[in-house]
């Protein structure tokens, strides 16, 4: 059985500045794995290299055993992967359900307008958002954005997840309950989701494995209680060395 | 029924272009003759535009290049009506489908830009090419006419001819946008990155609407110039019918079937008003040019746009 | 041979003020991403203007220049405020239409007022000969007006305090509202300089050739192909463009008919595009 993803020495530069350098890891299926790093730290852009957006410089993606090194998105996307972006981008105009639709016409599964339709409203009421099916998707909260963009992405059945910062910008409650939402996601469809996250204690306690980054080249990896004691990694990032018993010791 | 009648109001609106004339004479016949011409092209324009964003200020070359092809197959080697219609399509949908794959990877202005350029130099090309009249154009014989019956009946012919042009222009439209092709076009429109991210295959879909909303106006321009009995470059791809093609899609309401067909139908009118008008005539552009600036400034969801905000529920009625 | 070295001659300096008219177009773009589609309209105000200056007032027609862009200035800061500020942070397709709706209501206003019939302001004066060909005097004053204006806008852009502001703007208007710029004004000047450049560069080709209400629409193709060339947004880059759309048309026109100009200028602005999206000259600070 193939690996669901496989990151091997992927790097990226632009212009003289080297963003991401030498990154490699693999993901199982149903696995959540956690992408860390202070801002700059190359983490969107390891994301796009992934995806497709951008053509790593050197190094090889693969999704279930198939390279898709620098295919465009709509390929990487046949081969079963789906992501949200750190800054949200609804279709504006569309509404929410029709967003969904797009996902699910588009994703993995490619499925007919009726069916989308049909199941949309499933995936919709999967992360809270069927209440709001009619609404424009320019007219919801950026909460309710970074749910539709969680929604929009889950709608083609995709077997990789890669959620970007779905967090950021959120309240407490909003955040627990997005983290509910993620849980739910593993639980019920099983796949794996690779996801990137400022707030430390929830990637902390949702990953089953964390890689760490600074400055685009790959700092600690393991789980979460490996990483977190490690003491390049506290220096680098978390600074306070007792700081990783906080962490784990809330939530 | 009730519940999307859109289809019905095609039906209806058709039922009305082919049965006015008959009751209302030639003189209202030529008058509806011009505003399917309209219609085809902005409903055809609105492809691109409304439904997937790319400004093409150059739709006139489809019209004009179809025009060209058309005249040339019936004129030199004398090929029936329906023929050089055929032909202009082909040729026009294929060109625009190669053409299309280079210049949709621009995107925002620089594809408009591109889009007047490609006007510019077909028109300066056919103005030199000499099989196609050169700067001086094609003239039909009038015994080009014959096979329809002879000149008066033709224009019967023409006129039935180019409503069907209008009948395909306003299904396809509504066909497309029901469709999961339309969705993706739509979804491209709205946020191309994220639409290609979610699979859809963005090169494709628009070298494809491209080329499709090249093929109907190609058609018409055939009808058009057929019915002129003489095409010239100049006129055949005057840069300003493109704009007011652009005009009234946004009067109308872009991204909407009804919306172009009707802002199509009004402009036309609109314009021959003022044409007419002894007062106005030479204020035509002037005009245009305010109701364009008040529309782009204050309504640029035009008709349909507005009765869309009010009423929401009219968003999936009224299409 | 010498027939095709004047030719060329003359190309480039054409092509002067072909660059000059297209700094107007690619400044205003370069700042506030419009694509100002009343561009020919105004370069055919300026030609009317130097017209109605000259006659009415009998001032000499370089004299008149400034007059000139100070009009050009105060009539884009109004079609500024009027069509455009509203639309600037909108879909591209509004801007479009804007701009396009001044140059109908302009080109309009003007062919009722002035008719089609051509106006002619053409300075005369002594040209440099070579055999039996003749450098015309006029084009090379207008040359070096051309690139003298350029030069003053470049020096005006990079060097005065409001020349900074502008450029501040057009990198990230919310920083610079943030530091204390007020950018809608700020904008309005540029618009403004933009039309004024348009218009000075109407006025030069007013002293070249005959011209109707209807000109500025071929120079306003010129100036896309030229901002093409350059790279939108890059002043330095057009006026190069310029000068190279001004060698090419003097390079061909002694070995093809007149008429085939336009059909290379438009193949290669389209090819242009699609190949080189960016502009073929990376010169200077431009976008």
């Amino acid at each position: 059985m193939s690996e669901l993803l496989k990151v091997d020495a992927v790097s990226r530069s632009f212009g003289g500045v080297k963003a991401v350098n030498s990154v490699s890891f693999s993901m199982e299926d149903g696995e959540i794995f956690g992408l860390i790093g202070p801002n700059g730290a190359g983490k969107t852009t390891l994301f796009n290299l992934i995806g497709g957006v951008l053509a790593p410089d050197a190094g090889s993606v693969s999704v279930l055993g198939e390279d898709v090194t620098g295919l465009p998105p709509y390929r990487v996307v046949e081969r079963g992967l789906a992501r949200t972006h750190q800054i949200v981008k609804p279709l504006n105009d569309m509404t929410v359900v029709d967003n969904v639709v797009v996902g699910g016409c588009f994703g993995r599964e490619k499925l007919s307008l009726r069916a989308a339709e049909h199941q949309a409203h499933e995936t919709l009421a999967l992360v809270g958002l069927d209440d709001r099916a009619a609404t424009l998707a320019g007219h919801l909260t950026i909460a309710g954005k970074k749910r539709l963009e969680v929604a929009r992405a889950l709608a083609g059945n995709p077997r990789l997840l890669l959620l970007d910062e779905v967090l950021a910008g959120l309240n407490p409650t909003e955040v627990e309950r997005m983290i509910g939402v993620i849980r739910r996601i593993r639980e019920e469809r099983g796949i794996g989701i690779l996801i990137i996250e400022h707030l430390m204690q929830a990637i902390m306690n949702l990953s089953d494995r964390v890689l760490v980054l600074t400055f685009g080249s790959p700092l600690a990896q393991g789980t979460p209680e490996e990483v977190a004691n490690n003491p390049e990694v506290i220096e680098a990032y978390l600074g306070d060395p007792d700081m990783a018993e906080k962490l784990m010791a809330e939530s | 029924m009730l519940k999307r009648p859109t289809l019905w109001i095609i039906v209806a609106v058709i039922a009305a272009f082919a049965i006015a004339p008959l009751l209302g004479g030639v003189g209202l016949r030529e008058s509806l003759f011009l505003a399917a011409v309209y219609m085809v092209l902005a409903l055809n324009l609105n492809l691109m535009i409304g439904y997937t964003g790319y400004v093409n200020f150059g739709s006139i070359v489809f019209f004009g290049l179809g025009g060209t092809i058309g005249l040339y197959t019936i004129t030199v080697w004398h090929w029936p009506l329906w023929a050089g219609m055929l032909a202009a399509a082909v040729v026009v949908g294929g060109l625009s489908l190669v053409l299309g794959l280079g210049i949709l990877r621009l995107r925002g202005a620089y594809f408009a830009l591109a889009t007047i350029g490609v006007v510019e130099a077909t028109k300066a090309f056919v103005s030199n090419f000499d099989p196609f009249g050169g700067s001086t154009g094609m003239y039909l014989s009038f015994t080009s006419y014959k096979p329809l019956g002879g000149p008066r009946e033709a224009l019967w012919v023409i006129y039935f001819l180019v409503l069907f042009m209008l009948a395909l222009s306003l299904l396809l439209g509504l066909w497309i946008k029901r469709s999961r092709f339309g969705l993706g076009l739509f979804a491209i429109r709205e946020d191309e990155d994220a639409a290609v991210v979610l699979g859809v295959k963005a090169p494709l879909y628009k070298a494809i609407i491209y080329s499709t909303s090249s093929l109907l106006p190609a058609m018409t321009g055939v009808l058009f110039f057929f019915k002129n009995g003489v095409i010239q470059p100049d006129q055949a791809f005057d840069l300003t019918l493109s704009i007011e093609a652009i005009v009234m899609m946004m009067l109308g309401g872009q991204g909407t079937v009804l919306g172009a067909g009707l802002g199509a139908f009004a402009y036309e009118q609109f314009r021959g008003y003022l044409l007419t008008s002894s007062t106005f005539a030479s204020f035509h552009l002037v005009i245009a040019g305010a109701l364009l600036l008040l529309i782009v400034l204050f309504a640029p969801g035009g008709l349909m746009g507005w009765i869309h905000e009010r009423l929401p529920r009219t968003r999936r009625v009224l299409e | 041979m010498l027939g095709v070295l004047v030719s060329v001659i003359n190309g480039l300096l054409v092509g002067a003020i072909y660059g000059l008219a297209a700094i107007g177009l690619t400044l205003i773009f370069g700042v506030m991403n419009v694509i100002n589609l009343a561009h020919g309209a105004m370069i055919a105000l300026g030609m009317f203007a130097l017209y109605f200056i000259t006659t009415g007032i009998g001032l000499s027609p370089y004299l008149a220049l400034p007059v000139v862009f100070a009009g050009g200035f105060i009539v884009g800061v109004v079609v500024f405020w009027v069509a455009v500020h509203r639309v600037i942070g909108r879909a591209e397709l509004m801007s479009l239409l804007a701009t396009f709706a001044v140059s109908m209501m302009v080109v309009g206003l003007g062919t009722a007022a002035w008719s089609t019939s051509p106006y002619n302001v053409q300075v005369h004066l002594p040209g440099l000969t070579l055999g039996r060909y003749t450098i015309p005097g006029n084009h090379i004053v207008a040359a070096v007006a051309a690139v003298a204006i350029a030069a003053l806008l470049y020096g005006f852009l990079y060097y005065s305090r409001l020349g900074k502001a502008i450029r501040a703007v057009a990198s990230n208007r919310q920083a610079a509202e943030l530091m204390g710029i007020p950018s809608a004004k700020v904008l309005a000047i540029a618009f403004g300089i933009g039309i004024a450049i348009a218009a000075v560069a109407g006025a030069l080709i007013a002293t070249l050739f005959p011209f109707t209400i209807l000109s500025g629409a071929n120079y306003e193709l010129k100036s896309f192909v030229v901002t093409v060339l350059g790279g939108l947004g890059n002043p330095a880059g057009a006026l190069l463009g310029g000068l190279l759309l001004g060698l090419i048309e003097g390079s061909v026109t002694p070995f093809v008919s007149g008429s085939w100009t336009p059909v290379i200028e438009f193949t290669l602005f389209v090819l242009i595009l699609i190949a080189f999206p960016r502009g073929l000259f990376r010169v200077g600070r431009g976008r």
